[in-house]
């Protein structure tokens, strides 16, 4: 089977999504679309499936041209589709979910459930993706929900299947189980499309990469032939810098002392396990481990959301255990939530009221009841002058501001005060490369300055990169900690994945 | 998600400014001209409903007429026109303020009850107090008689999620049924009388008149200047204190307020204790500014209702609640005259302002129907069930 | 995903439970202090009807008695909540303890006297219709996360409709109308709702207002000077042969009007084809996570407008037992709440037909309570009797009862790009 684009054109309010892209496939390949976020990878693959129309260009399959109304049209040509945030159900079954939209069914619209469940097992062996047919998938790991997605693809009879930011949540070692995957889909025949931003997995998996920088293909690559700087020189049109410019670390006195720390998750199980650590000024620890580990827990219980159950923080040698979000704020310590639209900041909010969303009730914000927003909109200036944040004014409202720049937003809320500690969580999450640069330059300054950093993230790269002090995080416990320069991804992989120190690794 | 919004060329300065205040923008169209059809749409759409009901044109049109010369056409008819408009003004600011922080608060009637009631007991409980004592003691009681009762839904709501659509309307007719208990109770009632009707309230608890030196039928009283005052306190209140900056914030985006450390339990009791005061004015309002200042089942009279229609409306702002109450004070005086003098029952006003808000809240459908250009919103004034 | 850890009783929790406990215990010391201290005289609950087989079927207990008992009860099962705790049971006994209060209650108001218990039942289930048919419209709508705030004027322009049509033609006639108004009024919160995308709670309390308007004008316009047009037929009971003559439960459930029959089957129904059939698969998937139905082909806004409507027709139905069910005449804003109460209900029965239907029961047995409390002469003034089925809504719906889930994408427009 070959499916070809040809010259897609896309365009939203404002920017065009999608220029004159053209693109073949064909069966028994994997092809790598490369490019940052915003770059249009996602929107092609989407006129592809169906959820957008393209305004330009056509679509073709085994040389005939394809209108897809929806999903269902391009479900019928053979196309499947696993998004990068699941399409499933939480509360469904895995064979629900499957079969949901085709399902197998008896007299009167009744479904028929067993077949359904037969249905998916068969394709399990098939495959080799073991999964329970009457699992619930929101008590399934994240690895199998995956598997789930690639059934579901399966089950429909999918000849092209288009993977978008698929290893964005699994550990490296998962990483790998998911390319023998990808391998023996692609020996069955399949023709595969590989969405990603990630240079080191490209290399590895492809046969061939494209690559998109805002919106129209800009190179094409096979991996023998070049490599990361190359690549990434591509997709961002400007020689890059893949490494953090950072002095060694000269940490002082302890900042953050975290001791045998328990804290429950919201269905009330036990997600940091006496857990203890130590955070000295004037270095950047990070965390490590795969979505789901306790990492969230943690940082609602330092920030104050989440008060622990047991155990002590102490800031400084201040015991802020059971303190309110606001008052570990104004003892000084910094929060850059992992979730910037639903956490981070108000949207429909003007830039200044989100510059000083957790300061405006004290001074020069305030005096006593009334606000001065005066004052606020003058410091505001100020500090979208000094982060770099590109707007127009202070007045206008957070949604108008492109991701990198909310988020630059955020930090210079949280970093222009005086700190003593900070806790990030995913700060780079969806950013293009400029803005993650940057806010890595931030993060970087900010502990020159004698703070002390925590940050959490799920990109391996960016903790090796950023972090001092590495912590692997496995279900609720720190069961390795590791300087970047003594250890490789491979061996921190195997830690997030919860082989524990001193065991033969993988 | 993968693909990032690529920057978008943001709206100009004083478009950002206007769009708060009026939730439009620049957008003159969606400024004056929407509203505009909607009222007019609204008023033909009820047209209809009166034409359907038996009534000839000539009625339909003898009834509009009624309207207009019923609330404005004379300087009686403006004095009925503020005299409605002032517990409508005060009910709508206790809805948009509730909005305002994300909370429904449909408890307007009850709240306009309880604050009622206490006004009335302030003012008949203590005799030969000097008015300038007594008066404000007494809207003290509506404010704080109102506040309780708005108050705890909002606690309800704080600690165990429960949703104040349901709790509020619930509490409506708790208080229904203690008023009309309460009127009945020795506490309360007009010695002699086995009905539900109250002592008078003391004159010197009087809202008084404001045009009486002209004539004496004229009822407008300072019921309308407090109402007045009530809403550029709102203004001040939400826009320039802290207070309101916090609720905005709950309001806005709840999860972001609590990671900047506000505290939204807390602010959820606020805003209703709030809400439900305003709502307590003017309950006072309507006791202490009527002929007999008595007290009789149902002296709500539905404003918390329209309450309702009027916060929307108004988008929430105190002035355009301003402007809405007197609007919709114009429909029940103009409606008046039009039950008096075309015999159509005042009720089809009420048709009428529920086309109005269709109309406003789905702006989409005037632009649709009229081809008026747009620029695109959904509004999403609270999240469902989830607390 | 974390997996494996122990579930631990969070601080939360513990101080909830301690309330569970302090509650029976209060309820406990209401018993003993007013309905078991200084009554005298037994209570018979008349089990059965004079035209029954066994017509004196009756339960009599020593009121005072009866009350120390219950009291007791409550107080040890209070002292066990609060020392031990009953854990996941806790609602279970909090609900139990309900019933005997309940029961003491009933002992203490009819002391020295009998009262038509099986009547009060009889009531329960009758009064439960609306409150059930409200609630089961709720659930088709929000299965497919669409919030419906406008049930209470869907069930008045059922009633309304159901008077009119049904005086101008006949009951069967008028019945159709009435569900057919339901679905009209319901397709408009659908259009608002999802081709406009106005926000859900607005569109429904506008319908609200807006029926309410309509009914009262036209009823003071129409209605008043016709009164002809306002005296339908009504919708006798209908006994089944046999099982109406099992006693009590006979009574309870055989011998009533095709409301009550077609609550009953409407919820058997729903049931069936929500967890059994592909549109119920498809329409939960939709109010689950409509982005996923769609990226597998689901027409969402096919299936939203289809429940919506049919959720409508449903209440179109509950509307025309106020009228056609009654009275057969129609009075102003004559729904007085229940289509709230019937929200509630499906809160209660966490957004699933048969729990909607369980918790309407609960909602009707208030209300009648309250009727049969008035013959009784209680001491309670018929006010507060009047607010029990409110302010029983407002304890539902904080939660004493635990939290539920709605369906995850409640109250949220969809929006295709």
């Amino acid at each position: 089977m070959e499916i070809e684009l040809r010259g897609i054109t896309k365009r939203f309010p404002g920017v065009v999504a999608n220029d004159n892209v053209n693109l073949v496939v064909r069966s028994g390949e994997i092809v790598a679309l490369l490019g940052e976020n915003g770059a249009g990878k996602s929107t092609l693959m989407n006129i592809l499936y169906g959820l957008y129309s393209a305004d330009e260009g056509e679509i073709l399959v085994d040389g005939e041209v394809q209108h897809f109304a929806g999903p269902g049209d391009a479900i019928a040509a053979g196309i499947g589709m696993v998004h990068q945030h699941f399409m499933l159900v939480p509360v469904f079954s895995v064979a629900e979910n499957v079969v949901l939209g085709v399902e197998p069914t008896k007299a009167l619209g009744v479904i028929n459930m067993s077949e359904a469940r037969k249905d998916v097992r068969d394709i399990s062996t098939q495959y080799g993706l073991e999964v329970d047919p009457d699992a619930i998938i929101e008590d399934l790991p994240v690895g199998s929900q995956q598997r789930v997605e690639i059934i579901k693809v399966l089950f429909r009879s999918a000849e092209l299947i288009v993977f978008d930011e698929p290893t964005a949540v699994l550990t490296p070692q998962e990483v790998q189980e998911f390319f023998g995957i990808l391998r023996s889909l692609r020996e069955s025949g399949k023709a595969i499309v590989f969405i990603t931003h990630k240079l080191k997995e490209v290399l590895e998996i492809a046969d061939r990469i494209e690559v998109l920088r805002r919106g129209a293909v800009v190179g094409a690559a096979i991996p023998s032939e070049t490599d990361e700087q190359a690549l990434a020189e591509l997709m961002v049109g400007r020689p890059v810098e893949l490494t953090v410019h950072k002095e060694p670390a000269q940490p002082g006195d302890v900042r953050l002392a975290v001791k045998d720390l328990v804290v429950l998750d919201e269905r009330n199980h036990v997600a940091v396990d006496h857990v203890s650590f130590e955070i000295q000024s004037g270095e950047i620890v990070g965390i490590a481990g795969v979505q789901g580990n306790g990492q969230t827990e943690l940082v609602e219980a330092l920030t104050g959301l989440n008060p622990a159950i047991s155990g002590s923080i102490l800031l400084e040698g201040d015991d802020i255990t059971h303190a309110s979000p606001r008052k570990i704020h104004d003892a000084g310590m910094a929060h850059v939530p992992e979730d910037r639209h639903k956490s981070g900041m108000v949207l429909s909010f003007t830039v200044t009221e989100n510059m000083v969303l957790n300061s405006y009730h004290a001074d020069p914000y305030s005096k006593g009841v009334l606000m001065d927003w005066d004052a606020a909109r003058e410091a505001t200036r100020g500090l979208v002058a000094e982060y770099d944040v590109r707007t127009p004014s202070t007045e206008v409202f957070g949604s108008n501001l492109s991701g990198g720049n909310q988020q630059k937003v955020v930090v210079a809320r949280e970093f222009s005060r005086d700190l003593r500690a900070a806790v990030l969580s995913q700060p780079t999450r969806g950013l293009d490369v400029g803005s993650i640069e940057y806010i890595h330059e931030r993060i970087v300054a900010e502990r020159d300055e004698g703070d002390g950093i925590l940050i959490v993230s799920t990109e391996l790269d960016e903790v090796m990169a950023v972090a001092d002090r590495i912590l692997v995080m496995f279900r609720g416990k720190i069961i390795a900690e590791r300087r970047p320069s003594e250890t490789t991804t491979t061996e921190l992989g195997l830690f997030m994945a919860g082989v524990a120190e001193g065991s033969n690794g993988g | 998600m993968a693909d990032e919004d690529p920057e978008i060329q943001p709206d100009p300065v004083t478009e950002a400014i206007l769009e708060e205040v009026t939730g439009a923008g620049l957008d003159w169209r969606g400024i004056i001209l929407v509203p505009v059809l909607a009222i007019f749409s609204a008023f033909v759409l009820g047209g209809l409903v009166i034409f359907l009901a038996g009534e000839g044109v000539g009625t339909i049109l003898t009834a509009f007429g009624a309207l207009v010369t019923g609330s404005v056409g004379s300087l009686g008819a403006i004095s009925e026109t503020l005299t409605f408009a002032a517990p409508l003004i005060l009910a709508g600011l206790a809805v948009g303020i509730g909005f305002r922080a994300g909370l429904f608060n449909i408890g307007g009637e009850g709240q306009i009850l309880m604050g009622g009631m206490a006004a009335l007991a302030v003012g008949f409980s203590f005799e030969g107090l000097h008015a300038e004592v007594h008066l404000p003691l007494a809207l003290l009681g509506g404010i704080v008689g109102g506040a309780i009762w708005g108050g705890i839904p909002g606690w309800l709501r704080a600690v165990t999620g429960a949703h104040e659509v349901i709790t509020t309307i619930m509490f409506n007719f708790v208080a229904a049924n203690l008023t009309v208990y309460l009127l009945k109770s020795a506490l309360f009632q007009e010695p002699g009388r086995s009905d539900p009707i109250s002592k008078p309230a003391f004159e010197s608890a009087r809202l008084p008149r404001l045009l009486e030196f002209l004539d004496e039928g004229y009822r407008v009283h300072s019921g309308i200047i407090v109402a007045l005052l009530a809403a550029a306190f709102s203004y001040w209140l939400l826009f320039k204190s802290t207070i309101g900056f916090e609720f905005r914030a709950v309001g806005a985006n709840p999860s972001a307020a609590r990671y900047a450390g506000m505290n939204t339990s807390r602010a959820y009791v606020a805003v209703m204790a709030v809400a439900g005061a305003m709502a307590g004015l003017a309950g006072a309002s309507q006791i202490l500014g009527n002929t007999f200042l008595k007290g009789t089942p149902g002296f709500s009279s539905n404003i918390g209702f329209d309450a309702i229609a009027m916060a929307l409306l108004g988008r929430s702002h105190p002035v355009g609640i301003v402007a809405a109450g007197l609007l919709f004070g114009a429909l029940r005086s103009g409606g008046q005259e039009m039950q008096a003098t075309a015999n159509v029952g005042i009720d089809i006003t009420t048709v009428i302002q529920a086309l109005i808000i269709i109309f406003i809240a789905a702006p989409a459908l005037i632009r649709a129907v009229y081809r008026v250009k747009a620029s695109d919103n959904t509004e999403q004034i609270t999240k469902g069930w989830a607390t | 995903m974390t997996t494996v850890q122990e579930v631990v009783q969070s601080p939360g929790e513990l101080r909830r439970a301690k309330a569970i406990g302090v509650a029976l215990l209060l309820l406990a010391a209401v018993v003993a202090i007013v309905f078991a201290n200084g009554t005298i005289g037994d209570s018979t609950f008349r089990l059965a009807k004079i035209t029954d087989t066994l017509p004196d079927l009756a339960l009599t207990v020593p009121a005072a008695a009866t009350s120390w008992i219950v009291s007791g009860v409550l107080a040890f099962l209070g002292a066990v909540q609060i020392s031990r705790g009953f854990g996941k049971k806790a609602n279970l006994v909090l609900g139990l303890s309900f019933l005997l209060f309940i029961f003491a209650f009933l002992a203490w108001a009819a002391a020295d006297n009998s009262f038509s218990f099986i009547g009060m039942l009889e009531t329960t289930v009758i009064r439960a219709v609306p409150i059930a048919l409200g609630g089961l419209s709720g659930v088709m709508c929000e299965r497919v996360a669409v919030i419906n705030i406008g049930i209470e004027g869907m069930l008045l322009g059922g009633a309304f409709t159901g008077a009119l049509v049904g005086s101008l033609t006949n009951k069967w006639i008028g019945l159709g109308a009435a569900i057919l108004v339901g679905g009209v009024l319901s397709s408009l919160l659908a259009v608002l709702a999802i081709r406009y995308r106005v926000d859900q709670i607005i569109a429904g309390v506008v319908i609200n207002i807006l029926v309410l308007g309509l009914t009262s004008f036209l009823s003071a316009q129409i209605l008043v000077e016709n009164p002809e047009l306002n005296g339908s037929d009504t919708f006798r009971s209908i006994r089944i042969p046999l099982l109406a003559d099992i006693p009590i439960l006979g009574n309870i459930f055989f011998n009533h009007s095709i409301f009550v029959y077609g609550t009953f089957i409407l919820v058997g129904f729903v049931t069936w084809g929500l967890f059994r059939t592909k549109w119920g698969l498809r329409s939960r998937a939709v109010g689950e996570h409509p982005k996923a139905a769609d990226t597998l082909g689901v027409n969402v806004y096919r299936l939203r407008y289809l429940n919506v409507i049919l959720g409508g027709m449903i209440a179109g139905f509950g509307g025309a037992w106020f009228t056609l069910g009654s009275v057969g005449s129609f009075d102003e804003n004559m729904t007085g709440g229940r289509g709230f109460i019937g929200l509630a209900a499906m809160i209660f029965g966490r957004w699933h037909p048969v729990g909607a239907l369980g918790a309407a029961l609960v909602f009707g047995f208030a209300d009648s309570l309250q009727g049969k409390l008035a013959i009784l002469a209680t001491p309670i003034p018929s006010e507060f009797l009047a607010m029990a089925p409110y302010i029983a809504t407002v304890i539902v719906v904080t939660g004493v009862v635990g939290k539920a889930r709605p369906p995850a994408a409640d109250g949220q427009p969809y929006v295709k790009e």
